[in-house]
């Protein structure tokens, strides 16, 4: 690991101002980012940690009825707060089944969707193997090589990578908000547009800039009929192969709103837009409804080795489908 | 303003096993090197160094992680709890005497972290079945796969320390 300087940041202030002067990486819980230097990721000249800025951990009632989380929240402290728990099961699900018990003590709610693709070539301690993240321009390796594990939507051949978090999944689902402060003002991204596709920019992973901190993510109006799954080769502490997040409400046992995001098939949380429309209307768990979301797959463009993801993807969506519905 | 002030080294007060100590190291040092190069608390483990193992876990001010994923310099002012800290007047700890009682271990490298990570997962609450108990656990890989035995333990350990009047 390149060497590097530490200060402690004491305020939003502090780090707006540290930003100024570039070549500087934001620390809070650290899993990513000590990863990510000991194999030259990243390179940081400077790092600052933010885990000690006053302000930004708590959970607190917005006035919509939505929920205002912290950036430095911990994700077990956000899985089980009560109002999360209650009121947005499929985010307290998603956490709860994202890393592990002591890395979840760790990492927080801000830092998790900057979590960068497990693509093995991405994360390769040869430097020489070809991925447009790691070097712009020097290619896929995934593309032809070992892709089982990799997109079947939104991939060009410059990247064909997916986005790991689960967190992200959910609140994508939930059409959460990621708030940011910056040198230049703050703003108020949608997760769902939080995350680039290789279409965008191959090399990119999210919209956030250089020095830009993420100091809350805030959740819309309770969805207490939602529900996460997450489908790995083991029960527990696995990236997921597939996953599916959905909140549904429902009138009598008629579908009248449906949101679904799909985990592990694209290098962002992919809503399933046109299904959500067409669910409307339809009966919860009916074949009906089972055939909108199986629609929405028409357009998935699997690779040599993961068109199994493609079946799989429908099915994990239709059963979340139903499970949040069953929940209501 | 003035902004935040860099420095490659970094000066810090830790209490380790409640003992107090004054170090000064390079700036990338992580909890885990510095328990062990600097402190020489062997006890705890380096598996993997990147968060995957739970060989190295901890507990930081009370909650169990991963010491080779936090940054030394970020454990200012703070309470760790090793391997080494948890028996208390010559008496195991009862996550210690149950992994012994139920052989919950073979080649042992894994064992201090299971065991810290046992004791955070019976303080939790998070032991109040087997399968929470593996799901809660599942941080922490066995190379040997004593997992069935490593279950047992916890499950025996939730028991005794609620006798003891430990959690």
């Amino acid at each position: 690991m390149r060497g590097f300087s530490y200060a402690r940041a004491r305020s939003v202030d502090d780090v707006v101002a540290g930003a100024r002067d570039g070549d500087m990486a934001l620390i809070a819980g650290g899993t990513e980012l000590l990863n990510w230097a000991r194999i030259g990721i990243e390179r940081p000249r400077r790092v600052l940690d933010i885990s000690g800025v006053p302000g930004l951990g708590g959970i607190e009632p917005l006035g919509d009825g939505g929920l205002r989380i912290g950036a430095l929240a911990k994700l077990n402290q956000v899985a089980l707060h009560a109002e999360v728990r209650a009121r947005y099961p499929v985010l307290s699900q998603a956490i709860l089944k994202s890393a592990s018990a002591q890395l979840r003590n760790l990492a927080t709610i801000g830092g998790n969707p900057l979590q960068r693709t497990r693509c093995a070539y991405f994360r390769s301690e040869d430097p020489a193997t070809p991925c447009n993240k790691r070097q712009a321009g020097s290619g896929c390796a995934a593309l032809h090589g070992l892709n089982e594990r990799h997109a079947i939507f939104g991939w060009t051949e410059d990247c064909v990578a997916t986005n790991p978090s689960d967190p992200a999944v959910a609140l994508a689902c939930l059409d959460a908000t990621i708030v940011t402060e910056h040198a230049s003002g703050r703003r108020r991204l949608p997760v769902r547009a939080f995350h680039t596709l290789p279409g965008d920019d191959p090399a990119a992973h999210t919209v956030l800039r250089s020095g830009e901190l993420i100091t809350a993510i805030e959740v819309g109006p309770p969805a207490p009929a939602s529900a996460y799954i997450k489908v790995r080769e083991r029960e527990s502490y696995e990236f997921a192969l597939v996953s599916a997040a959905a909140a549904v409400e429902l009138v009598g046992d008629r579908i009248a709103r449906a949101r679904i995001a799909l985990g592990g098939v694209a290098m962002r949380p992919w809503r399933l837009d046109q299904a959500e429309r067409d669910l409307i209307g339809l009966r919860a768990g009916s074949p009906a409804a089972a055939e909108a979301v199986t629609a929405a797959f028409g357009t998935a463009r699997p690779l040599a080795l993961n068109a199994y993801k493609v079946p799989l993807a429908r099915n994990t969506a239709i059963r979340a489908l139903e499970l949040a519905a069953r929940t209501s | 303003m003035e902004g935040p002030v860099f420095s490659s080294r970094v000066a810090i007060g830790l209490r380790v096993n409640g003992t107090g100590h004054a170090l000064d190291f390079d700036a990338r040092t992580s909890l885990l090197d510095l328990l062990r190069e600097h402190l020489g608390l062997t006890g705890t483990k380096k598996g993997c160094n990147r968060g995957e193992c739970g060989a190295c876990t901890v507990l930081l001010d009370g909650a169990r992680l991963n010491a080779c994923m936090v940054l030394a310099a970020s454990a200012d002012g703070r309470e760790v709890t090793t391997v080494e800290g948890l028996a208390a007047g010559g008496r195991l700890h009862p996550v210690q005497q149950a992994f012994i009682d139920q052989d919950a271990f073979q080649c042992g490298f894994c064992t201090a972290g299971q065991i810290m990570s046992a004791v955070g997962c019976v303080r939790e609450g998070h032991a109040t079945s087997g399968e929470e108990i593996r799901e809660w656990m599942s941080g922490n890989i066995c190379r040997c796969s004593a997992y069935p035995q490593i279950a047992a333990a916890v499950a025996v350990a939730v028991a005794a320390a609620a006798a003891q009047g430990e959690i």
